[in-house]
């Protein structure tokens, strides 16, 4: 019974419920966590046999030393940098114009939301094809506009840029999607008494809906820092089972893959996944620290 | 006259915006129907002179995809169906039933969902390994059984529900087992749908995991045996964009036949919390 307090009788019978769900967790979750941060500390590991012979910080050490691994970080950070404040713009950008007109809005919010469910991989591969130097749609779009062709997955200084675009498009309609919600839960009556009170259109925005939509901001952003660091499907696909050229697309996640599945450095890799996790959640405290002071500064709703 | 305006520029900015989303779906759609060598044709044409829907044809025997076909099917079903069973009885317990450390435990729980599940990659594939689990299909699907983010979304739910039903129905003489799947369940089979769908869409395209812990072509899933295919048929683009068309269409029909629960689990999923 829901009220009652809880016995040993009824403890155990909640138990067979939860159990098939503990288990699984517990098997491949908590140990698996354990389990990483230790391996990141294994020196010697043999793991056929799973013995653990020397403990340490060698493998830090390794990826301090790395330039690959300083290389990954250097990619995946500028691509957060970019990824991040456009498709956080973009999509609430688009879900402002989509908020505010009356037709149409559900067949927009569909189309926009089309990437979201498609194979990561299956996009990626589309887009390799748009990419391409000679044939590809986009430089044949971009000579319309006197653009010369960009080998945009062969160059270095541009396939980033390629990863960048790709990761963009398919992230836009989640954001949208979250954004509408925060949008949709903003009581009408504010805006009709702030046109009562004769606020402007822009007004109402600065005044009203920011302040109000904060915490979607926050969550929407926080969404996308964590996302963004772990990007890898695009890179393989995009670029066909490799880092793009010399290496220019290789992200934190995708050396991860690389030390662990194609090198057998199982230790590395755990290491490099210690270090991915800690950036994500230092830039995900900072993010929300942020915003926190601003929306006090706008006098908006405490997160 | 000046709301025209703004609703001019509304709408072409969307519409614009729109365009580009949808580009590469035309895209493949077109190239998938040319011969190969109008793909590569310059300057581009948009619709090639006859449909070549051999192309679909000629790839679905390129490589086995009626094999991957089969195996996300399976593996997306299974994982989704378990993964709801185990959820909805976790729910049940954490609304229903008392039980010592019970906040305790809801608490740890849902710290763990903040683990980013890349983290557990390489431990959880020792595990397998040692299991002797690689390469088999339950290499794909029994880690994938447990979903705390689905139990969370399950658990507001059932707690929305008002006691008075669950006193109601024991009384008339159910017990929790027959109440919680003759009417809970039912209940509240929009948001069992809800995270059912989101379940399939990860499940689908989930492409890092199979690609690890499978090494033999008859137990690739879509994505995974699509990239296989890849480095197969070379420069043969339309042949790729019809193999892509495979693995993206059933979802593409899903979405838009059950869209209004995919929209509805995110916002719930996210908002709620």
């Amino acid at each position: 019974m829901i009220n009652a307090k809880p016995t040993l009788k009824s403890t155990f019978k909640a138990l067979l419920y939860l159990a098939p769900l503990l288990i699984i967790t517990l098997v491949f979750t908590i140990w698996p966590l354990i389990s990483s941060f230790l391996m990141s500390f294994y020196t010697k590991y043999n793991y056929f046999t799973n013995k653990v012979s020397a403990l340490g910080g060698a493998n830090f050490v390794y990826l301090w030393h790395d330039p690959d691994f300083h290389l990954a970080v250097r990619n995946t950070l500028i691509f957060v940098v970019i990824v991040v404040p456009v498709t956080v713009l973009l999509s609430l950008g688009i879900a402002l114009l989509l908020n505010r007109i009356n037709r149409l809005a559900s067949f927009f919010r569909t189309i926009y939301f089309l990437p979201f469910v498609t194979s990561t991989v299956a996009i990626a591969l589309v887009w390799n094809w748009i990419f391409h130097y000679n044939h590809g749609l986009l430089n044949q779009l971009l000579s319309c506009f006197g653009v010369h062709p960009i080998d945009w997955l062969n160059n270095p200084r541009y396939s980033l840029i390629a990863l960048i675009i790709v990761c963009i498009w398919r992230e836009l309609g989640f954001n949208i999607i979250l954004f509408l919600a925060g949008l949709n839960n903003i009581d009408r009556r504010y805006y009709r008494a702030a046109s009562v009170d004769g606020a402007s259109s822009k007004q109402q925005l600065t005044n009203i809906t920011w302040p109000l939509l904060t915490s979607t901001i926050v969550l929407v952003t926080v969404n996308a820092i964590i996302t963004s660091f772990k990007v890898f499907d695009q890179v393989f696909a995009l670029f066909h089972g490799t880092a793009g050229p010399a290496n220019a697309d290789l992200t934190m996640m995708y050396y991860l893959y690389q030390k662990f599945y194609v090198e057998n450095q199982y230790t590395v890799a755990a290491a490099s996944g210690i270090v991915l996790f800690g950036f994500i959640a230092i830039v995900t405290i900072l993010a929300c620290w942020y915003f926190r002071r601003h929306a006090k500064l706008l006098g908006g709703n405490q997160l | 006259m000046k709301k025209a305006c703004k609703n001019i520029i509304s709408y072409t900015l969307l519409s614009l915006g729109a365009a580009v989303m949808l580009l590469p779906f035309i895209w493949m759609l077109v190239t998938s129907l040319k011969t190969p060598a109008e793909a590569i044709v310059i300057p581009k044409m948009w619709l090639p002179k006859t449909l070549q829907w051999t192309n679909y044809v000629q790839a679905w025997h390129a490589a086995p995809f009626a094999r991957y076909y089969l195996n996300s099917l399976l593996v997306t079903s299974v994982t989704t169906l378990g993964q709801l069973f185990t959820s909805i009885l976790a729910a049940f317990a954490f609304t229903h039933l008392q039980f010592y450390g019970r906040r305790t435990l809801f608490a740890v729980l849902i710290a763990l969902m903040m683990v980013p599940g890349e983290l557990l990659l390489i431990p959880n594939f020792v595990t397998l390994a040692h299991l002797h689990w690689i390469d088999t299909y339950a290499a794909l699907i029994v880690p994938w059984l447990a979903s705390i983010f689905t139990m969370f979304v399950l658990r507001q739910a059932f707690q929305a529900q008002p006691r008075s039903t669950y006193y109601a129905a024991r009384i008339d003489g159910a017990n929790d087992w027959q109440y919680l799947w003759h009417i809970l369940v039912p209940a509240n089979r929009t948001t069992i749908t809800a995270v059912a769908v989101l379940q399939i869409i990860g499940s689908w395209n989930s492409f890092m995991w199979p690609l690890i812990v499978t090494n033999s072509d008859r137990l690739r899933t879509l994505p995974v045996g699509l990239t296989a295919f890849t480095s197969e048929v070379g420069t043969n683009y339309p042949l790729l964009m019809a193999a892509t068309l495979f693995v993206i269409l059933p979802l593409l029909v899903l979405y838009l036949l059950l869209q209004k629960y995919i929209i509805a689990g995110i916002t719930k999923a996210d908002l709620k919390g």
